[in-house]
């Protein structure tokens, strides 16, 4: 197993739904998520964060830096590397009155604890008839783009979001990697949360009092009338720059952020669509019996009749990710592929 | 009945508490196992002893009553075979006969506020724990009053007053969440044991090695139980286990470990005391590999054909509930009429059971979806 190192490919800039307020503290995307846990961590004797290298080594991605000195190794506990037992303790925790916050490197690690979250955490509370809840928040790294190959990059979570009785949360934007965790901590039932790896170098404002966002709706980030983009997590900035793309051509691109992936939230998705009548929709996760699948197959069901052109899908290429860039940037959805489909679905002789 | 009653009762007096119960010679390694276990059984006489001392264990149980918890296990588990050929029970059904002193004696050594994991092989722990029969045989029916609602059926008993965890059929799959609710206790000071209970097969699992080193790294209030009963399924023990002594591996963790003879309910029920004392005394987690056999097949649809006759007619031999029987009946602490008397308060609780299960509700299809996610947050929104 290689540690993987901190993003380097963040935008760099405010993204669509930060706000921009001039009062607002200047953070990153790792510093939002690192206050979101010091903030929970206070508020909550309950919480701890639980993981490999969370403590000493201050979190693989550093979202934990600086919380073993201020909150002691009982909170901040460093793991063995047995993502099963880490997470399988998580739940049993949770079981036993806790609020843990379980952190797992990678969701290709988090295979390794596949079993319990799926078999124990999405379950317990269905197959004992309604009596063991399982108030567990686990978060990883997702996605590509950062050069670490095959084992380290891909996008699993539309997976998990197969699950019945998982929450599963994709935090793209300062806001959200301030304000998912703390309502995350609240849901009685197990709460997934999937931070890209390109995001946490991702730098803007947030109001000195930001706090906690709603985790059940989907968010408009940038609003249009001829075309949906339909993404998450670390490609809504890349359908950001096709939406301007697009609208230097004269096609104005709404676009939407998912941020639950499940349950997902088909009212905000089929408002859009009703509304423009042409779709893309971006993920970077495979395409074959995926969660873009399942969005397009929703918007086939309920709004066949509002669409004027095929729903059309941006995902990474099918094949493990590669190591080197120009076969990498190759593999992933990039923004000229965005233009290229939402140019095929608004003109679809053309 | 009071603690001076039962030990005054029951001919234990004469044990000497730091008596080590060893595997019976039933095996042909038995000699060398018991030398290989030696080594971690004898440092948990010096620690065990002074926690013992320390933390006021749980009393000796009464040995009359882990009879007729036996018993009952037994007879309920013989109908259930009944009601499954006669398709009243479906699914899958994993019986423990044969195994019946494993699951008595571990329970018998825990306190209300202790937490139990379990196999898919737990209707004697969940029985021996305290579930109403009524509620497991109303979960095999899969009827409404189950202990889990009809969701779970043999394999998935839950009863969170009892602190009762299932019921898990991944094998090994239960270890991590033992080690969860062990380390919640720790971390809010309660000194609560949690018994996990598993098999031979776990152990090849990683989630046991996992879960072992996890435990005795943070010192965690985790009683492992591996119940031993020489088979994965259908694969024999030696056919799957580079080392076959598994309370030496388990000591390898660092924690102490012995093998006790699990055909034997005292035996099973004083070292689950002892380690449960231990456990509790703050020292870590404890291991006892329970000697034991299962005599009917691994589920109702195993054949069976991994295993001789013979071997399980030589296994018949050191079936636990004559054995204690007689172990009794020579003590002077039992009667043919208590047998009879409670035979027939069994039979009678078990068919209340089936009569009840045969009549009750079971659950609308309405609520179907019910409890897959909580009432409050998680059920709002859309599916």
């Amino acid at each position: 197993m290689t540690r993987p190192t901190a993003g380097t490919t963040a935008q760099g800039t405010t993204q669509a739904g930060a706000p921009t307020d001039p009062g607002g503290t200047r953070t990153t995307y790792r510093e939002a998520l690192r206050e979101a846990h010091r903030d929970a961590l206070t508020r909550d004797p309950r919480v701890f964060l639980m993981g490999e290298d969370v403590g000493r080594y201050g979190g693989s991605f550093a979202v934990s830096l600086g919380l073993l000195e201020e909150f002691g190794p009982e909170r901040i506990r460093d793991a063995p590397l047995s993502e099963s037992a880490f997470t399988g303790a998580g739940i049993g925790a949770a079981l036993g009155g806790m609020r843990p916050i379980v952190e797992i490197m990678t969701v290709n690690f988090s295979l390794l604890a596949l079993d319990q979250i799926l078999n124990n955490a999405a379950t317990l509370l269905h197959m004992s008839g309604g009596q063991l809840a399982v108030p567990l928040v686990i978060r990883m790294t997702t996605g590509a783009g950062r050069q670490v190959a095959a084992q380290h990059s891909h996008s699993l979570e539309g997976w998990y979001a197969h699950i019945p009785g998982l929450r599963v949360l994709a935090p793209a934007t300062l806001q959200d990697a301030r304000g998912m965790l703390w309502p995350a901590l609240q849901d009685p039932d197990p709460v997934l949360i999937f931070e890209h790896g390109s995001l946490y170098n991702l730098a803007g404002t947030l109001p000195a009092d930001a706090a906690e966002v709603d985790i059940t709706r989907a968010a408009v980030r940038r609003t249009g009338t001829d075309i949906t983009l339909i993404t998450y997590g670390g490609s809504l900035g890349k359908a950001l720059t096709a939406a301007d793309a697009l609208a230097e051509e004269g096609i104005s691109a709404e676009v939407i952020d998912l941020r639950v992936l499940r349950p997902l939230d088909d009212e905000t998705l089929l408002k859009s669509v009703r509304s423009t009548h042409r779709v893309v929709i971006i993920d970077e996760a495979w395409r074959t019996g995926s969660l873009s699948a399942e969005i397009a197959a929703r918007i086939a069901e309920q709004a066949f009749y509002d669409l004027d052109a095929p729903i059309e899908r941006v995902c990474a290429a099918e094949v493990p990710t590669p190591y080197a860039k120009h076969l990498e940037d190759a593999a992933l959805p990039q923004p000229a592929d965005i233009v290229a489909a939402a140019r095929r679905a608004v003109a679809p002789d053309g | 009945m009071t603690a001076g009653e039962k030990s005054a009762g029951n001919g234990h007096a004469g044990r000497k508490p730091s008596s080590r119960r060893r595997a019976k010679t039933t095996e042909a390694s038995a000699k060398a196992t018991q030398d290989a276990s030696a080594a971690p059984a004898a440092k948990a006489t010096t620690t065990a002893a002074a926690n013992v001392a320390a933390t006021n264990p749980a009393t000796v149980p009464d040995s009359a009553d882990l009879l007729r918890q036996m018993m009952r296990i037994r007879h309920f588990e013989e109908r259930c075979a009944e009601l499954y050929s006669a398709t009243k029970i479906r699914g899958f059904v994993h019986l423990c006969i044969g195994e019946e002193a494993v699951a008595v004696g571990e329970i018998s050594a825990l306190a209300p506020g202790d937490a139990v994991v379990s196999t898919y092989r737990e209707h004697g722990h969940a029985l021996a724990r305290g579930l109403s029969m009524d509620s497991v045989m109303a979960e095999m029916f899969g009827k409404v009053t189950g202990c889990s609602r009809g969701r779970g059926g043999s394999m998935h008993l839950f009863d969170a007053s009892r602190r009762f965890y299932g019921g898990n059929a991944i094998v090994a799959g239960g270890l991590p969440l033992a080690v969860g609710l062990a380390l919640a206790d720790k971390m809010n000071g309660r000194a609560n044991v949690t018994a996990c209970i598993f098999g031979d097969g776990a152990m090849a699992e990683g989630e046991f090695h996992e879960s072992a080193n996890l435990a005795a790294l943070w010192k965690l209030p985790v009683l492992f139980c591996c119940e031993n009963n020489r088979y994965a399924m259908g694969t024999a023990l030696a056919r799957e286990h580079a080392q076959t002594d598994l309370a030496t591996r388990a000591a390898s963790y660092g924690m102490i470990a012995w093998a006790v003879d699990g055909m034997d309910a005292e035996a099973v029920a004083e070292a689950a005391r002892r380690a449960v004392a231990q456990v509790r005394g703050g020292g870590g987690p404890c291991f006892l590999e329970l000697r034991t056999y299962r005599f009917r097949a691994h589920s109702m649809y195993d054949p069976d054909r991994y295993r001789e006759k013979s071997e399980i007619e030589q296994w018949k031999q050191s079936d636990p509930i004559p054995a204690l029987t007689e172990k009794l009946k020579s003590r002077g602490t039992l009667t043919d009429a208590d047998l009879s008397r409670w035979t027939a308060e069994i039979e009678a609780e078990i068919e209340a059971a089936v009569t009840a299960a045969e009549e009750a509700d079971v659950e609308p299809v309405a609520d179907l979806t019910r409890y897959v996610t909580s009432p409050a947050v998680g059920s709002g929104g859309p599916t």
